[in-house]
């Protein structure tokens, strides 16, 4: 088994430890909202084969949520000169390098659990969908600074399509 | 309210005056549905005339009713007035769609009830279209459509005349271009009467100054044209379909399941020959101010992509065009034409089908940049070379379980201005992207792949039918893959200045 991607001399900023309370608490009213029916009709039926897809279901929810630590820990960012470094995952993981010439626009998100947490998730819009840098968890001050220094940064180096 | 020039002078369209669409717009636009309309009562009276003559009975015709009626007159006057209504509809449409292009911006002004204003800056142009339906052919308009990225973000001039859109797209290139040269290209010889120029317009509709100076470099065989419909997937799925209905038909015995092939064969049939048609007269050449694309039998399209505006090129070969060495051009565009390129398919398609020769010039056509002696050996070999050490940084043999038959070809290249990815060993395909048009680089990893070693890697540019990825390659050269290319990303956008293409130009 070879290492994780890992690129030379990027001392990676990660996001706030906090974040994970926002994503297991989406993780469980997810869960909740398909094992509850799901349970349901495997009652209803009373049949063992629905009952052992429900388990399974439940496990691979439990694992999600305790692995949960660990996804967000290897969430980071890095600026570097002139572009900015974004990675995730652990199993399936990614690595994004978008000039800052790029950005279409910069986008601050905040949902009910990150917000009484003071958290923020900022999105970096290119002119490619599938660019998809979205860095979540970070505390508010920090996601309206990064924002703004970006910004500053594309305004400096723009670029064309 | 601006002044709006009523008569154009010597087709002068740039002068940021406000200018009308081609006279006859309103009768185009609306007019095929008022000259179905006025058919029909022709049809009917003719029929009613026959009647008295020869006292023939005809029945419950429902003119022959209003004749006999106290109706008639009442129902003659409904007509016209809305006739009238209609037609004085088309023509105040036409006296408020007014246009004009300044140094910066094109602009449209439209609408009665609900007016729009629409301005597209001219240093986003993405490419200038001029297409020419066949009853506007007859009368000799076209319709010119000036592309901005972004969906539907297109600004419509609809319809000018022939000569005057030809004319109008040389000027806003020109404008948009940067350049300070004044262009010389003689207009048009306007000579011989109305009725012979539109027979000769017809006839050659692309013998004009532009399309003279600039000769197509790919020739469209006729032949070539028919085996790769008759080659495509569509042939396959349609035989498949075919084999399907013989072994229902001889299991069940019933021949009623034939029906169904019916309107699906009707479809095929016209898919086939609108491609035919689209494709028939393809023409690609290179201008100062693009690459200017042209399709289309009865109703033509012309379209110029000005420099730097081809986002990624995808050069692939279908399984069942191998034999004949076929390949097919694909881009991917920042902006949506609303007309199609060869049939039906969105005009991403540049070249339809052609030898590995015809591939060559084209590629040289869209990437400017890589016109060298090497870069074309490095574009060949991308192409065709089974892999080896060939200059592209392919994948090891650690590769192979997932990459059963390609690993040795399976590979990319880097160009001080390109990027290029191969892959496939049984469909074969190359795609090409400009570096100074990567919007981001990443690079991913798997399971599956991290047990190999291996990584994949993919460049994102906007949005079309080319994805520049490559899969199962050696984790250190998609490393280094990605620090390379997001460097080179960043410094030729920063030297790009193809958004005013012809800026460097001196004053003549």
């Amino acid at each position: 088994m070879t290492e994780p991607l890992e690129i030379a001399g990027i001392d990676w900023r990660r996001v706030s430890p906090k974040y994970v309370v926002v994503d297991v608490i989406g993780y469980i009213i997810f869960a909740v909202i398909v094992l509850a029916p799901a349970a349901f009709v495997a009652w209803l039926i009373n049949q063992t084969w629905a009952w052992a897809a429900v388990i399974a279901l439940g496990v691979i929810f439990l694992l999600t949520i305790v692995l949960t630590p660990r996804r967000v820990r290897s969430i980071g960012y890095q600026l570097r000169e002139d572009d900015l470094l974004f990675r995730r995952g652990i199993m399936f993981q990614r690595i994004v390098a978008v000039p800052f010439g790029r950005m279409q626009l910069v986008d601050i998100n905040r949902g009910p659990i990150a917000r009484a947490l003071g958290l923020s998730e900022l999105k970096f819009v290119t002119a490619a969908a599938a660019s998809g840098v979205t860095i979540p968890g970070l505390a508010e001050q920090d996601a309206e600074e990064l924002r703004d220094t970006l910004v500053a940064l594309a305004e400096s180096r723009r670029a064309g399509l | 309210m601006t002044r709006v020039t009523e008569r154009i002078p010597e087709g002068r369209f740039t002068d940021g005056e406000w200018h009308r669409m081609h006279p006859l717009t309103p009768l185009l636009k609306g007019g095929i549905a008022l000259v179905a309309i006025l058919g029909y009562f022709v049809y009917q009276a003719r029929d009613i005339l026959i009647d008295q003559f020869f006292g023939v009975e005809h029945g419950e015709e429902p003119l022959v009713w209003l004749v006999e009626s106290d109706f008639l007159l009442i129902a003659i006057a409904v007509i016209i007035g809305g006739l009238l209504l209609f037609i004085g509809g088309f023509y105040l449409s036409w006296r408020m769609h007014t246009f004009r292009i300044t140094d910066e911006v094109v602009e449209v002004r439209s609408g009665i009830l609900f007016r729009t204003n629409r301005r597209g800056r001219l240093d986003r142009i993405q490419g200038i279209n001029i297409t020419r339906p066949f009853l506007a052919r007859l009368v000799g308009t076209a319709k010119l459509e000036v592309n901005v990225a972004g969906n539907d973000a297109n600004v419509q001039l609809e319809y000018l005349g022939s000569a005057a859109a030809d004319e109008l797209r040389r000027e806003v290139l020109r404008l948009a271009s940067g350049t300070r040269v004044e262009t010389t290209e003689h207009v048009v010889d306007a000579s011989g009467s109305i009725i012979e120029q539109r027979v000769n317009e017809l006839l050659a509709p692309e013998l004009d100054a532009e399309a003279l100076a600039a000769e197509s470099v790919v020739k469209m065989h006729l032949g070539r044209l028919v085996g790769s419909l008759l080659l495509s997937t569509t042939t396959l799925v349609l035989i498949g379909f075919v084999i399907a209905g013989i072994i229902v038909v001889s299991l069940t015995g019933e021949l009623f399941y034939l029906g169904g092939a019916i309107p699906a064969i009707i479809g095929m049939g016209s898919f086939y020959v609108s491609r035919f048609t689209r494709s028939l007269r393809y023409s690609i050449a290179g201008t100062p101010d693009g690459i200017r694309v042209g399709f289309g039998l009865l109703s033509t399209s012309n379209e110029t992509l000005p420099p730097g505006r081809i986002h990624s090129v995808l050069v692939s070969q279908p399984l069942l065009w191998r034999p004949f060495g076929w390949w097919e051009i694909k881009i991917n565009r920042a902006s949506t034409s609303s007309a199609k390129g060869a049939a039906g398919q969105a005009n991403t398609t540049i070249l339809p089908v052609g030898h590995i020769h015809d591939v060559m010039q084209v590629l040289a056509l869209v990437l400017p940049d890589m016109t060298g002696e090497d870069d074309v050996q490095l574009l060949h070999r991308g192409l065709v070379s089974p892999g080896g050490e060939d200059g592209f940084v392919n994948s090891s043999k650690r590769a192979a379980p997932i990459r059963w038959f390609s690993w040795r070809r399976n590979g990319y290249a880097l160009t001080p201005n390109s990027v290029l990815l191969r892959k496939g060993r049984i469909w074969r395909e190359l795609i090409i992207v400009p570096t100074a048009r990567i919007q981001s680089v990443s690079l991913e990893d798997g399971p599956i792949l991290r047990r190999l070693s291996l990584g994949a890697l993919r460049v994102h540019t906007v949005a079309g039918p080319v994805s520049a990825s490559l899969g199962a390659i050696d984790r250190p050269a998609a490393i280094a893959f990605l620090e390379v290319v997001s460097k080179a990303a960043v410094t030729s956008s920063t030297n790009d200045t193809s958004h005013r293409w012809r800026s460097g130009e001196a004053l003549a």
